[in-house]
């Protein structure tokens, strides 16, 4: 991979979840400790190189909006550094907060929640690059309409309030916002979960243009393993705040080497013709308060092993360009046969 | 063998102050037992306002202003609020996106799911936890009998949704109405819920509508597939043709511009523009305005094309081949 841009470098993010008053008067009186703690986001290693677009799978809960918070900056790790060419956008762990970055933006799955109703939308795209003094005042109008054009809007909406756009509409409008921020990453996260397939597609389209015209560096975090495939040139999937598996798209999609990956995978309804069989992972997704030990997928594996419930297996690198952490791929699972009941 | 469920012609309007929307436009469809149907249709096409009224639960300012809703023969429509109310739960139920629009938060599981038995027939409270811990059972939830001491808060999204699924069974209707059960569960649970579902229909012999906007999983679960758009169905027929064989083109552009069938990076076909506002919907095909095959004679309502088995609303439909 050419030098990356981006680089995570062992980012965990836990929270800690306080008892409400009831409960910790009791653990006043009984000595009791009921603060929770989440581990949303467990050290975590990736990095992205210029103009890639990196795609983060996983199920809810599994930590990829935490991670798209880290990286913009909003979130300060508990643990890790991020940098972008070589520069810190996180606040580091000791709380030293940095000068928030604008050079990362996000653009979130909901159109509605993430505009201010009552502001113009040239306003609201004109606001980030006018309070960091991005570009000369008497320019900014000029700046709107060209980046509203640039989503296939009409330079006039600008005087137009965000609730006379339908969803997609909106999207477009929260991507031109980022896009105002002259931003060298940028972060969407289920950018078109809310959305309409028909509409889905005008967006991906959109995006995958600006791709091409402004190269654009993305983290695309989605559940939608087909959106992602279409959008991604690599893939990261995540389980319990771990990333079990990193390969470029084509060759994760034609041979997941994770367990998880595949049962995902298998897991997924496709267009096609014909009922499928379902196979589905058996079992619930634990809870990330007291993820299992090892593997945090050993209690759903078809293929765990004795050494799966002690040992945290470690992202090893099968061949160049993949990393993947399962005990199969490092020395075995213990025996062959242990699946857990 | 007759249909389970036959819904002909039935049409709902809701009054508002912009005026009149006709959110169900003359939807007809059979099912029969054992079969699967899979409403698709995009957010506002009608596809939920289709599920209420066929429960008969649509209130003011929504009317059921036309058409026959037959469940094992019998018109819900003609009946009075109290046989209705006794065909719901019995012989036809519903299942909704929250599963928190069926269970009650204060009462444990084993508890509602025994007042919901006990609604239509008169058995002791045992024997009604013993029909509870049965449905349970089926829908494929793991240590029933515990299950039934559990509070809705104490288990999982996936979880409460089968015990909504299996409170809907309790009376082993004929005729099952869910109205995008999995689309908040994660596709790992979906899985699992889909899988119960199909063997719900192939061994109990329930006829379900599954309601959706996933293409996806109404073409790998679903028998038959009806496609809605701005509240009526403009195509439907078995889930191979509809799937395989689209006439409609609204159905072709549906189909198309699903990522999972084209080269990674390449422009997805779109369809332009967005869905119509139903208040002062134009005549004629409401597809027009983003239709690629639109004439003049499209300013007149199409009728069905195609045939009584494989039907398009549309007057240049796709070939049938
Ligand atoms: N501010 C917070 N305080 C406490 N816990 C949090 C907070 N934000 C996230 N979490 C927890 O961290 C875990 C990971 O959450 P996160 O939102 O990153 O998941 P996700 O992968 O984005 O899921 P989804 O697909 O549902 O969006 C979850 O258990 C979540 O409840
Ligand atoms: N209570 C209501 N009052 C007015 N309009 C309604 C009401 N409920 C639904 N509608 C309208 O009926 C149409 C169909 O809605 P719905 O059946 O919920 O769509 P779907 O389930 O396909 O997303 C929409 O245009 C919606 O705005
Ligand atoms: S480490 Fe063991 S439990 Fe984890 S995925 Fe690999 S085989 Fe399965
Ligand atoms: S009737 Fe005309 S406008 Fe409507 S779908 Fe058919 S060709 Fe298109
Ligand atoms: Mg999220
Ligand atoms: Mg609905």
């Amino acid at each position: 991979m050419t030098d990356p841009i981006l680089k995570i470098d062992g980012v965990s993010k836990r929270f800690t979840r306080k008892p409400g008053p009831i409960v910790s008067g009791i653990d006043k009186l009984t000595g009791r400790n009921s603060t929770q703690t989440v581990h949303a986001v467990n050290d975590v290693t990736l990095s992205v190189a210029r103009g890639e677009v990196l795609g983060i799978v996983g199920e809810s809960g599994c930590g990829k909006s935490s991670m798209g918070r880290v990286v913009s900056g909003i979130y300060a790790p508990t643990e890790g550094t991020v940098t972008l060419e070589g520069k810190p956008v996180a606040r580091d762990h000791r709380g030293n907060v940095e000068k928030l970055t604008t050079r990362v933006q996000m653009i979130h799955q909901d159109p509605f929640a993430s505009l201010n109703p009552r502001m113009k939308v040239g306003e609201i795209i004109a606001e980030g690059p006018r309070i960091h003094g991005l570009i000369p005042a008497r320019e900014v109008q000029e700046r709107v309409r060209s980046l509203l054009e640039q989503v296939g809007l009409e330079g006039a909406y600008a005087n137009r309030l965000p609730h006379q756009f339908s969803g997609g509409q909106r999207q477009r409008v929260a991507i031109a916002r980022a896009l105002a921020m002259q931003p060298d990453l940028l972060v969407l996260d289920e950018a078109v979960a809310s959305l309409d397939v028909s509409i889905q597609a005008q967006v991906l389209n959109l995006f995958m243009k600006l791709r091409r015209e402004l190269d654009l560096t993305a983290l695309f975090i989605s559940h939608d393993l087909s959106v992602v495939r279409h959008v991604c040139d690599r893939v990261a999937i995540m389980y319990l705040g771990r990333v079990v598996e990193t390969a470029p798209a084509d060759e994760l999609y034609a041979k997941p080497l994770h367990p998880y990956t595949e049962a995902l995978f298998g897991s997924v309804p496709t267009l096609g013709t014909g009922r499928a069989r379902f196979h589905p992972i058996k079992g619930e997704i634990p809870s990330p308060i007291n993820p299992p030990k090892g593997c945090a997928f050993h209690p759903r594996c078809p293929l765990a092993g004795p050494r799966c419930k002690a040992e945290v297996p470690r992202l090893v690198t099968p061949s160049d360009n993949r990393s993947v952490a399962c005990h199969l791929q490092d020395g075995g699972t213990g025996t062959q046969t242990g699946a857990t009941a | 063998m007759s249909a389970a469920l036959e819904v002909k012609g039935l049409t709902t309007q809701f009054s508002t102050r912009k005026g009149a929307v006709t959110a169900v436009n003359d939807v007809s469809f059979s099912v029969q037992p054992g079969r699967i149907l899979g409403l698709v249709g995009e957010s506002g096409s009608g596809k939920s306002v289709t599920g209420f009224s066929i429960m008969g639960l649509i209130d003011e300012p929504g009317r059921i202003i036309g058409g026959q809703v037959m469940v094992q023969g019998a018109d819900m429509r003609k009946m009075s609020t109290e046989e209705q109310r006794k065909m719901r739960g019995r012989a036809v139920s519903m299942v909704f996106q929250d599963p928190m629009m069926t269970l009650n938060p204060v009462l444990r599981v084993g508890d509602q799911m025994a007042m919901a038995v006990r609604v239509h027939d008169k058995v002791n409270k045992a024997a009604a936890w013993e029909r509870a811990r049965e449905a349970l059972e089926i829908v494929g939830i793991p240590a029933p009998r515990e299950r039934l001491q559990a509070y809705p808060h104490q288990l999982s999204g996936g979880m409460r949704q089968r015990v909504a699924i299996a409170t809907a069974l309790l009376h082993r209707p004929a005729v099952i109405i869910a109205d995008e059960p999995t689309t908040a569960l994660d596709v790992s649970i979906q899985g699992q819920i889909l899988a119960e579902v199909r063997r719900l229909a192939d061994d109990i012999g329930t006829a379900i509508v599954w309601v959706t906007h996933d293409l996806a999983v109404v073409s790998s679960l679903a028998d038959d597939i009806a496609v809605m758009y701005a509240g009526r169905i403009v195509e439907s027929g078995t889930a191979e043709q509809v799937i395989a064989n689209p006439r409609h083109p609204y159905t072709r552009g549906l189909i198309d511009s699903v990522p999972g069938l084209h080269e990674p990076g390449q422009d997805l076909p779109q369809i332009p523009g967005s869905t119509p506002q139903l208040v002062n919907l134009p005549s004629g095909c409401p597809f027009r305005s983003r239709c690629p095959r639109a004439t003049d004679i499209c300013a007149s309502f199409p009728h069905n094309t195609g045939t009584e088995a494989h039907s398009v609303l549309c007057h240049h439909p796709l070939e049938a081949t």
